[in-house]
Parts: C-alpha cells; sequence; structure tokens
C-alpha cells in the first residue's frame, strides 16, 4: 500500500467509483455500523492527495509524508491504486494461504471475491467479518465471526489477493492469463512438496499481531468453503526484510541482518520500475499490479550453526554484527563487488550470496522481498522445521526473479544449507478502487 | 414401531395435522382416510425388479396417494418417493425378494416429484418423473409448516429403526452361526441404518458406549468393550470369542431398548437442524480419518449414510428453509450431490471400497467436499428460526 508515497502522478487521484457490485452479500454494505464511516473516510486513502485531507480526522496519516511508520491505530487502507501488503511497510506477523477453487462457475468465485472483499476491508479495518458477527447475532446460527479478535486492534492488518495459472485454465478464462505468470522453471537443487507448491489463488495476511492475521484467513477461508478449499498455508513469525527506510533490518534465521538493500516504499520510480505492472506490460486488467513469488526454503539450521563465524560471513558476503558488505564499514554502504581483500582475492567472494544476487551481476534487475522467518515445530529426526518463507513482488517474474534465483541455486555457497521444498506463483490484481471488489478489473 | 404406535400415526392422518407416510406389511397397514391411486381408484403397483422399477401411473392428483411394492428382484429394495431437493415425502425400507408392501403418502403440493427403488439399498436408485396435479387443501403457516417438517423427520427415524432393528438381527444371527462371511457382509448393511439416525441414536447416554463404543474408550471397572465395533474387530481381526455370541445377544438386547425408546421422541426443528450438522462433523471427525471402522475399514458405508440421514433432515426442513431463505436450499442441493458424486466414485458392488484403498489426494477432495457442505448447513438451524 502506498501510504507513505508522495503522490507523483496524476493517476492516483481517486476515480469515479464503480457501482457497488450487483450481488454484494449483506455484510458488505456495513450500513450503519463502524465499517461504513471508516470506509468512506478511507475511501482512496492510499493515494497521497486523497489521505492527506482524509486522514486528518481520524489519525491514520501521521507517516503519511515522512516514512513508513504504521499508522497510530494500526489501520492500513485497504483501497488504493495499488493493493496493500505489498510495499506497506512489512509487518512482523504473515499467515499465508494457497486455495484451490472447487468450483469451476466464474460467476460464483466473482460472487465469493466480493464476500471476501467485504469481509477483508472490515477486517483490515479492526472490524469484525460482519457487523455484530461474532456475538450478536442469531443464538442458532453458528457466529459469523469466529471471534478470536475480538478487542484487538487492526494491527495494521493488510489481506492481499493473488491468482495463478491455474485459476485461469479452471474458469476457462486463459486468455486473460498474464504472460509474465509463466510456470516457474526447475531450479537446480529444488526438493518441492507438490502439497507446500502452486495453488488456483493465495491470500497474504500481514498483521502486527499474530492472531489478528490467523483470523483473518480463518474467516476468509471459511467464507470460500464450497468454492475454495485449503491447498497449503504457512504461518511467518518474524519478517526478514525491510520495505521501508524507517525499518531497522530484521534478521534472518542464519542470524543475518536481511534485505539491507531492499527496495523501499521511499524509492517510487524504482518501485514502479520493479514492482508494478505498468499499462503496455499486459493484459489491462493487471495494471497496477504486481506478480508474488512464494518459495518455502528450509534452513538446515543445525548445520549453519557449526559453521564457523568466518565462513558464514564469506557466505554471506556481510558480517554478522553491522551487516556491513564485506568491501564496507557500514550497513548501507554499497557493496563494491571490485574491492579486493589484502590477498588480492575478491572481499566479497565470488560465490557469496549478496553478489550473485546484487542488480550489477544480474542486469539490474531488483527484487522487492517481503519474507518471513518460520518455525514448524521438529522433523522426525530432531530438527528443527525452520527457515525463511520468502515472498517478492516483481513486475515480471520472468526477467527479474528467474535470473536471480537461477544464479543463486547454480553457485551461491549458501545452497549447501537451504532446501526450496514449496513454491508457487501469483498474480496479484491492483488495488480496490471504492465500492469495488478484488480482482473487479478482471470480471469486467 | 408397533402397531399401536402405528395405528395411533393413522388417526394423525385423518386428522390432517401433517403429512403422513406409512410404512408396513400389506396386510396389517391399511389406511385410515381415502387415498388415491390410479385412475381406477386402486392403489399404484411398483413392480420392483433388480434391474427396473415399473410403477403403473407417473401421475395422481395431490393428497393421499397410494403405492402397492412387490419386490419381484433378488435383492433387499427399498421404495421412495421424492420431492424438490429429494426431500422424502414417503419411503418403504427393507423390502425383502418377494415381499409386498404398501406406502401411503400424503402430497398437497401438485409438481415434479420422483420415484425411486433401490435395490440393494444403495445408491440413487431406478428413477422414474412422477407428475401430482392439482393442490390439497392444507395449512401453510409457518408453524404448520415446521409440525410438518419435525413430524416427517420423526416417521424418517421410525422408517429406519424398522429397518435397523430387523438388519442388525439379521447380523447378529450370523455372528452367533459362526457365519464370518456372512457377518462381515452384513456388518456395514445394519449400520447403514443406524449412521442415517446417530444423532438420535446416540442420544442415549447408557445405550451408546454399549453399542458403538471403541476399543479404547474409557470404561468403568469391570465393563467390558462390547456392541457393533467388537464384533467388528472380532470379526476382522481377532476371530469369534468365547463370548462373542453374548456380545452378540446383547446388542440385540439395545437395539430393541433403543427402539422402545426412540417411538416416543418428538423433535424439534432446531434438533433437525443441529442433527444434519452434527452428521456432518460425524464425516469429518470419524469417517474421512477411518477413524470409526477402524478393523473393517468400511468407512465409506457409514459417511454415505451419515451424508443420506443429513440429507433426510434437511428435506423434512426444506418447506421452511425454502420460505426463509430461498438461496439455502438449492445450495444445499447443489452441495449434496457433490458429495454424493464424490462418493459414488468410490462405489464397488452394492457397497463401497475398503477405506483402505483412498489416497490421501481422495481424503482431500472429500474433506473439501464436506467443509462446503457443512457450511451452509450450519446455517439451517438459524435460518428455520429467524
Amino acid at each position: 500500500m502506498s501510504t507513505t508515497r508522495p503522490s507523483t502522478r496524476p493517476a492516483e487521484a481517486p476515480q469515479t467509483p464503480p457501482p457497488t457490485p450487483p450481488d454484494e452479500p449483506p455484510t458488505a454494505s456495513g450500513e450503519g455500523g463502524g465499517g461504513f464511516s471508516r470506509r468512506r473516510l478511507l475511501g482512496f486513502a492510499g493515494a497521497g492527495v486523497a489521505l492527506a485531507g482524509a486522514g486528518a480526522g481520524i489519525g491514520f496519516a501521521a507517516g503519511a509524508s515522512s516514512g513508513g511508520e504504521p499508522a497510530r491505530d494500526g489501520v492500513v487502507p485497504f483501497r488504493g491504486r495499488h493493493q496493500a501488503g505489498i510495499v506497506t511497510p512489512a509487518q512482523d506477523r504473515m499467515h499465508f494461504v494457497s486455495l484451490d477453487l472447487t468450483s469451476t462457475d466464474r460467476a460464483e468465485v466473482q460472487r465469493l471475491f466480493q464476500k471476501w472483499t467485504a469481509a477483508a476491508e472490515r477486517m483490515t479495518a479492526g472490524l469484525e467479518t460482519s457487523e455484530n458477527g461474532a456475538v450478536g447475532l442469531n443464538p442458532y446460527s453458528p457466529p459469523a465471526d469466529t471471534g478470536e479478535a475480538l478487542g484487538l486492534p487492526a494491527a495494521s492488518l493488510t489481506l492481499t489477493l493473488g491468482l495463478g495459472a491455474s485459476f485461469f485454465a479452471k474458469l476457462g478464462m486463459a486468455d486473460e492469463r498474464p504472460p509474465a505468470l509463466i510456470d516457474l522453471p526447475a531450479f537446480t537443487g529444488d526438493q518441492l512438496d507438490p502439497n507446500r507448491s502452486g495453488g488456483d489463488l493465495c491470500i497474504q495476511a500481514c498483521s502486527d499481531d499474530p492472531q489478528v492475521g490467523v483470523h483473518a484467513i480463518r474467516n476468509l477461508v471459511r467464507i470460500g468453503f464450497g468454492t475454495t478449499a485449503v491447498r497449503w498455508s504457512q504461518l511467518g513469525f518474524g519478517r526478514t526484510s525491510s520495505t521501508s527506510t524507517a525499518q531497522a533490518t530484521p534478521r534472518n534465521l542464519f542470524g543475518f541482518k536481511d534485505g539491507t538493500n531492499n527496495l523501499k516504499a521511499e524509492e517510487p520510480q524504482e518501485i514502479d520500475q520493479h514492482v508494478w505492472v505498468e499499462p503496455g506490460d499486459g493484459p489491462d486488467w493487471m495494471t497496477g499490479g504486481s506478480y508474488l513469488v512464494a518459495r518455502r526454503i528450509r534452513m538446515h539450521i543445525e548445520t549453519w550453526d557449526r559453521t564457523s563465524l568466518q565462513e558464514q560471513e564469506q557466505i554471506v558476503g556481510r558480517t554478522k554484527g553491522e551487516g556491513n558488505p564485506l568491501s564496507g564499514q557500514k550497513e548501507f554502504d554499497v557493496a563494491n563487488l571490485a574491492a579486493q581483500g589484502a590477498d588480492g582475492t575478491p572481499a566479497i567472494p565470488v560465490d557469496a550470496h549478496i553478489r550473485l544476487a546484487a542488480a550489477e551481476s544480474l542486469n539490474g534487475v531488483k527484487i522487492l522481498r517481503r519474507g518471513y522467518n518460520f518455525v514448524d515445530g521438529s522433523d522426525g529426526s530432531g530438527h528443527l522445521d525452520a527457515g525463511l518463507f520468502f515472498v517478492a513482488f516483481v513486475r515480471n517474474p520472468e526477467t527479474q526473479f528467474v535470473p536471480m534465483q537461477r544464479a543463486l541455486a547454480n553457485k551461491d555457497k549458501m545452497m549447501e544449507y537451504l532446501e526450496h521444498n514449496g513454491s508457487a506463483l501469483f498474480a496479484c490484481p491492483p488495488g480496490l478502487a471504492d465500492g469495488g471488489y478484488w480482482a473487479q478489473s478482471l470480471f469486467t | 414401531m408397533s402397531r399401536s404406535t402405528r395405528r395411533s400415526a393413522a388417526v394423525l392422518l385423518t386428522a390432517g395435522t401433517a403429512a403422513l407416510v406409512l410404512a408396513g406389511c400389506t396386510s396389517t397397514a391399511q389406511p385410515a382416510a381415502p387415498a388415491g391411486g390410479d385412475a381406477a381408484g386402486g392403489p399404484i403397483t411398483v413392480n420392483a425388479t433388480d434391474a427396473t422399477c415399473e410403477v403403473s401411473s407417473a401421475e395422481a392428483p395431490a393428497g393421499n396417494i397410494s403405492f402397492a411394492i412387490r419386490n419381484s428382484g433378488t435383492k433387499v429394495t427399498e421404495f421412495y418417493l421424492y420431492g424438490t431437493g429429494d426431500r422424502i415425502m414417503g419411503e418403504v425400507e427393507n423390502i425383502g425378494p418377494g415381499l409386498s408392501r404398501n406406502l401411503i403418502v400424503e402430497v398437497p403440493d401438485g409438481g415434479a416429484y420422483t420415484t425411486a427403488c433401490k435395490p440393494g439399498m444403495v445408491g440413487d436408485g431406478i428413477r422414474n418423473a412422477f407428475t401430482v396435479t392439482g393442490t390439497a387443501t392444507r395449512s401453510v403457516d409457518t408453524n404448520a409448516k415446521l409440525a410438518e417438517a419435525t413430524a416427517g423427520y420423526k416417521r424418517y427415524v421410525a422408517s429406519q429403526v424398522e429397518a435397523l432393528v430387523p438388519k442388525t438381527q439379521e447380523f447378529v444371527d450370523a455372528v452367533k452361526a459362526g457365519k464370518v462371511d456372512e457377518a462381515k457382509a452384513l456388518f456395514p448393511v445394519s449400520r447403514t441404518y443406524w449412521e442415517r439416525i446417530e444423532p438420535v441414536a446416540e442420544s442415549f447416554g447408557d445405550l451408546d458406549p454399549k453399542m458403538d463404543g471403541r476399543e479404547d474408550d474409557e470404561r468403568e471397572p469391570g465393563v467390558g468393550f462390547t456392541g457393533f465395533h467388537r464384533l467388528e474387530k472380532d470379526l476382522w481381526v481377532d476371530g469369534l470369542a468365547p463370548d462373542s455370541a453374548a456380545v452378540a445377544d446383547q446388542l440385540m438386547v439395545d437395539m430393541k431398548d433403543l427402539q422402545t425408546r426412540v417411538a416416543p421422541l418428538e423433535f424439534t426443528p432446531v434438533q433437525l437442524a443441529n442433527g444434519a450438522k452434527e452428521l456432518l462433523d460425524e464425516v469429518a471427525t470419524g469417517k474421512i480419518e477411518g477413524e470409526e471402522d477402524r478393523y473393517s475399514h468400511t468407512d465409506l458405508w457409514d459417511f454415505k449414510a451419515n451424508i443420506d440421514g443429513s440429507q433426510g433432515a434437511i428435506a423434512a426442513l426444506r418447506p421452511v428453509i425454502d420460505d426463509k431463505d430461498p438461496q439455502l436450499g438449492p445450495t444445499l442441493d447443489q452441495r449434496f450431490a457433490a458429495v454424493d458424486a464424490l462418493l459414488d466414485k468410490y462405489r464397488e458392488g452394492d457397497g463401497y471400497k475398503s477405506y483402505l484403498t483412498l489416497t490421501e489426494e481422495d481424503k482431500k477432495s472429500m474433506a473439501a467436499a464436506v467443509d462446503a457442505l457443512g457450511e451452509p448447513i450450519s446455517q439451517v438451524a438459524g435460518v428455520v428460526t429467524s
């Protein structure tokens, strides 16, 4: 979400809201409830101009012009030119779910997206899925909202929808499948588990409170029963990237700062160049969207932990403490790939992770990383099932993610300690205009 | 269901307070009110064979419609008259080869209906369209419809118990005669009737642990593992034991006790709705996991029976559901049909494949179909009480 971006383009001004979807479910309107007024105020708040006016009254605009601090009341605007949860300053927690369609009826899927939108918008505002949904309805009915987020704040919840290649095949919409939504090639060393890979669609929930994110996914999954079924899901407990200069760089489970050189929300031109689908990229319905690459990367942390500090730093290409590149002194010093050590060898080894992933090694390719640490208990061998749930947003996976991952898979010394066992690629539609619903541009 | 109960039910029919179905032997169950049938005024005859279901007339005027069903095939059969959404308007269960049974169904509304014979008592049966013409007078307010719904479900339960008792007897007899293969074949058949009405059958806290308990259930000291699943273990795993016959006898005693206790039960609409939901829960937690029939692996029979029973309760409530939420009924139809279509893939003979043949992918598809059905079913109680 572009809450922190200056308004640089007229295209970001509010557009005429499209009509309310004809089949909007009863929960969608929120007439008279807290959702209505808040939604109206938010409107196109994601666009800088609108934000300045609308935000002043309700207090979430604190960081609007100056950086990536989450809003004071923890509400990230749900609507805007782009979906929230992409350039939104990375929250602390994630619950990610991949779903398969159990219906091939396009209208039914469209109705589900309308229902999801209504519930998602309310939840991102810190509300129940529907008014009084948890305890205030018919006592003979199961509560419409499952209730575990009652009393919790919005916690910067963002919900981001993505569509997989199989979505278009199942719904007979092959013509709408974006050419950039490729089938990812096999990479050296991949050990992909089909039960952790792929999916017709995905929802990424990120929040600063784990229970808020879990509540959101749980309720959306429930609303989807009959039209969608969960294929796999992943919890992440700590962000491994900064997506804003206002955030400190977090550490991954190897103990290293991760995402130092990530794209940042404060670099709008870079974001436009590398993250958002631009007009002409095609298809039109994706303009303003982005592609989400998800990789479940198991880390063999037990063997890593037996590796000397020096070797760890050589593998990464940075120091473990400060996080400076081995060619420099400070974390944010630009890595000098040509620098040599006293012995005449490259200061940053030829097989170091940051060298291989650097834009200058990859013809200028950059990606927006937004991954999370995970520990899913332990495996049967007494080792932690731990790692990095890698999430990246790119404008074109084929020209950005694929060459980067190919280089890492073939040459990165770190691969000895990694196992990619899940993989998926999704097309995230553009943001929602006032009154619109998820992926509306695809259906209309 | 005892004869005296049946007679008092017939009195109810004359009073017109409920759509009533009578199922019984030809010689004993006479209609207490005039019943329409074919053009000549006699009952509509149904000749059921293993492959055909010949109904002498495809049309009847609204009101009480009388069917005379003769099973001239070699398999035990059933006969149904279905309304929209496979709502059971009337049914006769467990018609043995060579036997005849009568069925009187009150059908107050004209429209499209379906007759079905089910040789082998499985599947959708051999179906024929059946048209009811005109409209019979009746009360249409919600309370009357709810009363009709609960009365209809009571009849459904009664019809299942009426088949459950003799089928259990056959199973028990086979066990006691040491006919292991026959007993194994009868085990899932008798359980079908149990599983269809499980929320009712298991409602007696003293009987259920004795009849349907699992080996690992906690019991009072001195109380043994008995009932269906004990016999299941004997038949499939341990071989018949010296006390197997006694366990079988006790199961039959308990079954007759159950029959007596079920007969006077009255149900509320919320109980019907919750029962339909509980049956889905049973499927989700017991059958898809293979927990229930862990020795015989006949879980898919029970799965189907739970679904049938859930559909029976929903069908009874259907007129009320349609009044209150016109979207819900069609959704339920579609989701029930999806589950049935899925289960059909695992058909084998008159029954179902072993649970052991299911792949993880199969189980996942089943779970998704049951989740899809469970959500709208969970809305029914709220809808009918709104």
